[in-house]
């Protein structure tokens, strides 16, 4: 689903350059559960981000989908971030003064649906995190798990091949926090790929695979026993 | 372009800043009403000016010979000129192809007029026929001098509105008798009206003949009124008749030996010309009141740029999600631009509406020499409307660059 090869990526701050990814090689198959671990300023975030399309590398191959991602302009970059995926960020990053459900559904408007498809699928997608009752709440009306689990839904909404998530618990307490996990679980059981950012190694044990960035390099890339966070619950 | 969602957005922004919005919108249309005004009162002075020709026939040529200002070719100054038949006569021979009404007039000015014990001071005007399509005068009643009765030297008048009402409050006037200076008895046959209002219609018009008699002024004359034919092209016209009256000068010039730059002794008035030279001034009016309306137009557009830059500025983390979840750009410019259209559109009409509605209240009540029921038209209105959707997306246009141009990754750093 995802091949990487070679990645670089510098950034130029007035006179000193910061190479931030020296060199990255890493692919990940369709229906994997990755975490990317790593210290701040490890570049996991850059890693992130380029994978995210918000950003491009500086020398290195990408192919998402076996699609080559290169050269992007705005316009471009806008569709296949619309088409290939979904973003969870860890200040959940909704819409504040419009309700749930149209937080679902924005992406669908993107992709030119109609007004009452759009609502249809926003709908399903909120009932499959649970919130299906709280569509019409706007964000500052509800809890930080379940303003993360909107995000969840509208990520999912466009029905991307791959969910990025920031540090999705960052931002959560500890039960929240696994609540969400599980529900990251149970999305990638029905076999999306989700790559998952993060510094807390008990939110990485509930992924299927660990890398491990350090100083722009993966030092370590393993696949681990996957701990269901519903036990935790 | 018509979309509920993108509209929902714009009223939710606008929601949020109601007191900022209001406060851009208010220069905006006061920018508008300004300039509603300001064009009410340039077609309002426009109106006026026309009223103010329609007097008279405005391809009007008015020619005069008084007293000459200047010694020339021997003559001392402060030579009396007087004009004859002959003058008139020879005059209507050389520019017949030219001419479409022609008249001369010998008036005296203090003319006492009785109707029983009624009187009053007017002035006596002998004319020909053709006297009622230079003046533009309209009859309300009975019939104008007719060229039998300068034939015929009748003692007949055409009584001016205002005399009328003077002398015949409650009585019709046609057939009676009035006496002039206490002397000479004079049948009314007509009463005419003209636009030039009481002033003009406070005047007694009798066959030249007659006037010549019982002034005693043989075949004297004060002055010579001609409109000359009108082409279809207003500037060909000008140039025409500009040039008969320059001819015209220059006849009478020769004829009585008057210094060629003494514009006292011989006066030769083209309407006409005048005319252009007003309506000249009128456009340059309006150039005027556009450009400051303009102005003030363009001071509220820069208030919603600048609104609308503190917006996108405000709503850049938005726009960066946005972006991520795969707008495009040019959807992000039209989300800016459309709600920078729809304050000014919004704004600028609340101020059409207003300034409209001043001048239709107020200007049927102003009547001033010249400025007369000052409106804005319907074209005026449209160009104004499409003044306002043009600066509305010039207001929005930086901003909405400025906002297409932000980068997701930037507006999502965590602050």
């Amino acid at each position: 689903m995802i091949e990487i090869t070679d990645l670089h990526k510098s950034y130029i701050t007035g006179n000193t350059s910061l190479h931030v990814l020296k060199g990255i090689d890493f692919s990940v198959k369709e229906g994997e559960l990755v975490s990317i671990m790593g210290s701040s300023g490890s570049g996991k975030s850059t890693l992130l981000n380029i994978l995210g399309m918000l950003d491009e590398a500086d020398s290195g191959t990408y192919t998402l989908d076996n699609t080559p991602i290169k050269n992007l302009n705005e316009k471009i970059a806008a569709q296949y971030r619309n088409k290939f995926l979904g973003f969870i960020f860890q200040s959940f990053n909704l819409i504040s003064y419009k309700n749930a459900i149209d937080n679902v559904a924005l992406p669908l408007y993107y992709q030119k649906v109609g007004r009452k498809e759009r609502d249809e699928k926003a709908m399903h997608y909120l009932e499959k995190v649970g919130l299906a009752d709280w569509a019409d709440h706007l964000p500052n009306q509800l809890s930080g798990g379940q303003k993360q689990r909107v995000a969840i839904a509208r990520a999912l909404a466009s029905d991307p091949k791959v969910l990025l998530a920031d540090e999705p618990t960052g931002a959560l307490d500890t039960k929240t926090s696994y609540e969400v996990m599980d529900l990251i679980q149970g999305i990638n059981e029905e076999g999306r790929t989700i790559l998952v950012v993060t510094h807390e190694p008990d939110i990485a044990e509930m992924t299927k695979r660990i890398v491990n960035l350090k100083d722009g390099r993966i030092i370590d890339d393993r696949v681990v026993n996957q701990i269901k966070a519903k036990a935790h619950v | 372009m018509f979309n509920i969602e993108r509209w929902q957005e714009i009223f939710d922004t606008i929601n949020k800043n109601k007191l900022r919005t209001f406060l851009t919108s208010l220069s905006v249309a006061s920018g508008i009403l300004i300039l509603v005004i300001l064009l009410g009162f340039s077609s309002g002075i426009e109106n006026g000016v026309r009223t103010q020709f329609e007097q008279d026939a405005t391809n009007r040529i008015s020619v005069s010979a008084r007293v000459t200002t200047k010694g020339y070719k021997g003559l001392n100054p402060g030579r009396r000129l007087q004009m004859t038949n002959k003058d008139y006569e020879n005059l209507n021979e050389k520019y017949k192809e030219q001419i479409e009404y022609k008249t001369s007039l010998y008036r005296s000015w203090g003319g006492q007029v009785n109707y029983k014990e009624k009187q009053g001071s007017y002035r006596i005007e002998g004319v020909f026929a053709d006297q009622q399509w230079i003046e533009n005068a309209t009859l309300s009643q009975g019939r104008y001098i007719s060229q039998s009765d300068i034939e015929e030297s009748r003692k007949v008048g055409v009584i001016g509105y205002q005399m009328k009402e003077d002398l015949f409050p409650n009585t019709n006037p046609i057939g009676k008798t009035i006496l002039l200076n206490n002397n000479i008895n004079f049948i009314v046959v007509g009463v005419y009206t003209d636009p030039g209002g009481s002033r003009e219609e406070s005047r007694l018009f009798i066959p030249i003949t007659t006037a010549q008699k019982v002034f005693n002024a043989g075949e004297n004359i004060d002055r010579i009124a001609y409109t000359v034919k009108m082409s279809d092209n207003f500037d060909e016209a000008v140039a025409l008749s500009a040039a008969m009256s320059e001819s015209i000068d220059q006849d009478l010039r020769t004829k009585f030996s008057v210094a060629p730059d003494d514009r006292v002794a011989i006066r030769v008035d083209d309407t006409l010309e005048e005319a252009q030279k007003i309506y000249g001034l009128i456009d340059t009016i309006r150039a005027v009141f556009w450009f400051i309306g303009i102005g003030t137009i363009i001071a509220g557009v820069v208030g919603v740029g600048n609104i609308m830059l503190i917006v996108v500025k405000e709503r850049t983390k938005e726009i960066g999600i946005r972006k991520a979840l795969g707008a495009l750009p040019s959807e992000i410019i039209w989300m800016v631009l459309q709600e920078s259209i729809f304050i000014t559109a919004i704004a600028g009409f609340v101020g059409l509406f207003i300034g409209v509605g001043i001048l239709e209240l107020v200007g049927p009540s102003i009547e001033m020499d010249f400025i007369k029921n000052p409106t804005v038209d319907f074209t005026t209105s449209i160009t104004t409307v499409i003044i306002l959707v043009v600066s509305g997306a010039l207001a929005g246009f930086i901003p909405a660059r400025r906002a297409a141009n932000i980068k997701p990754i930037e507006a999502l750093r965590d602050e």
